[in-house]
């Protein structure tokens, strides 16, 4: 299988994660979106390694992995103290800090 | 083979992904998103990178996955209202035109130059020997740098999503449950040695009723003479 097919899957993936980030309204969703595109770009990181035929894509993928991970912890915490406060979950509705 | 693993994993991880943006409930769009994340790892593992693949079956769809699912059960993933904004008709342009622009950079142009069917595969490439020993020898300061990242990170979620004192009206103190009123001899010596229940057989022999000890005052002092 030529490599450039899983990078066409890959853009394909990041461009649908940019528009779920900018038409979603639910903050998870959104956390959702920006899952997928931490994703494609973790499969384009992939297939370049394969590509070159070294591991060092893999390397920077599981980085990739572990910042995605701690960017869903703080941004579910972040959203659990939002709905403890009873404020709408809804990202067009939380406008407090516009000033 | 390959050829037919790859088209089917691919069109399950681009349906998944399209299932995360459009499906209203929350708690599908995570269901879309596991489809999605384990499609991804078969495409790993057809990239020969098994123990990235392993890694994100087990973290992501296993345990990152959990705590949506929690967190959309806490939260209540209720409907979200559409709304007629202009972002709801730019948006997908906006992803429509990245889309067509990164086609241009990948199938255009960028990649003539690189080779389509990669390096020839050497013995041991993407096993976790191999991931491990480059993690503990070439990569160990950006290793070190994401086991502190992944402290703060869990840090941080604690702190923000703790319970914090004064937010609820109404909250019980120990001192009001103290002086609370209560029955004669609970919770006092007498009680716990049983004259309580002999006090309350000669009463009922007496035909007397229970005396009820007024609030705040001290345990000690309810003996009779």
């Amino acid at each position: 299988m030529a490599l450039d097919w899983y990078l066409a899957v890959s853009a394909l993936i990041f461009c649908i994660g940019a528009g779920g980030v900018l038409v979603r309204r639910n903050p998870l969703v959104v956390l959702l979106c920006l899952e997928l595109m931490l994703n494609a770009a973790n499969l384009a990181l992939i297939t370049f390694a394969r590509m070159h035929g070294g591991e060092g894509g893999q390397i920077f993928a599981l980085i990739v992995m572990v910042v995605a991970a701690c960017e869903v912890t703080v941004g579910l915490g972040l959203l659990v103290a939002i709905s403890r406060r009873n404020l709408p979950i809804d990202v067009d509705e939380l406008h407090e800090l516009n000033g | 083979m390959s050829v037919v693993m790859f088209f089917l994993a691919a069109a399950a991880a681009i349906i998944g992904a399209i299932g995360v943006v459009t499906l209203r409930n929350p708690l599908y769009s995570v269901l879309a998103l596991v489809c999605h994340l384990v499609a991804l790892a078969a495409l790993f593992l057809l990239l020969r990178a098994e123990f990235v693949a392993a890694a994100q079956v087990v973290v992501y769809a296993g345990a990152v996955m959990v705590l949506y699912v929690f967190v959309v059960a806490y939260v209540g993933g209720g409907e979200e209202v559409a709304a007629g904004s202009t972002l709801r008709i730019l948006g997908p342009l906006f992803a429509l035109a990245l889309a067509v622009e990164l086609f241009i950079a990948l199938l255009g142009s960028a990649l003539s130059g690189i080779h389509r069917y990669g390096a020839p595969y050497k013995l041991g490439f993407g096993t976790p020997e191999q991931i491990g020993r480059l993690f503990l020898t070439d990569y160990l300061f950006p290793f070190e740098v994401a086991s502190l990242l992944l402290l703060v990170a869990a840090v941080g979620a604690i702190v923000l999503a703790r319970r914090r004192r004064g937010l609820e009206d109404g909250a019980l103190e120990l001192k009001d449950l103290l002086a609370a009123p209560r029955p004669a001899y609970t919770g006092t010596i007498a009680e716990g040695v049983g004259v309580r229940r002999v006090r309350e057989q000669i009463e009922q022999a007496h035909g007397g009723v229970t005396e009820v000890v007024p609030a705040g005052s001290a345990a000690g002092s309810t003996e009779r003479s």
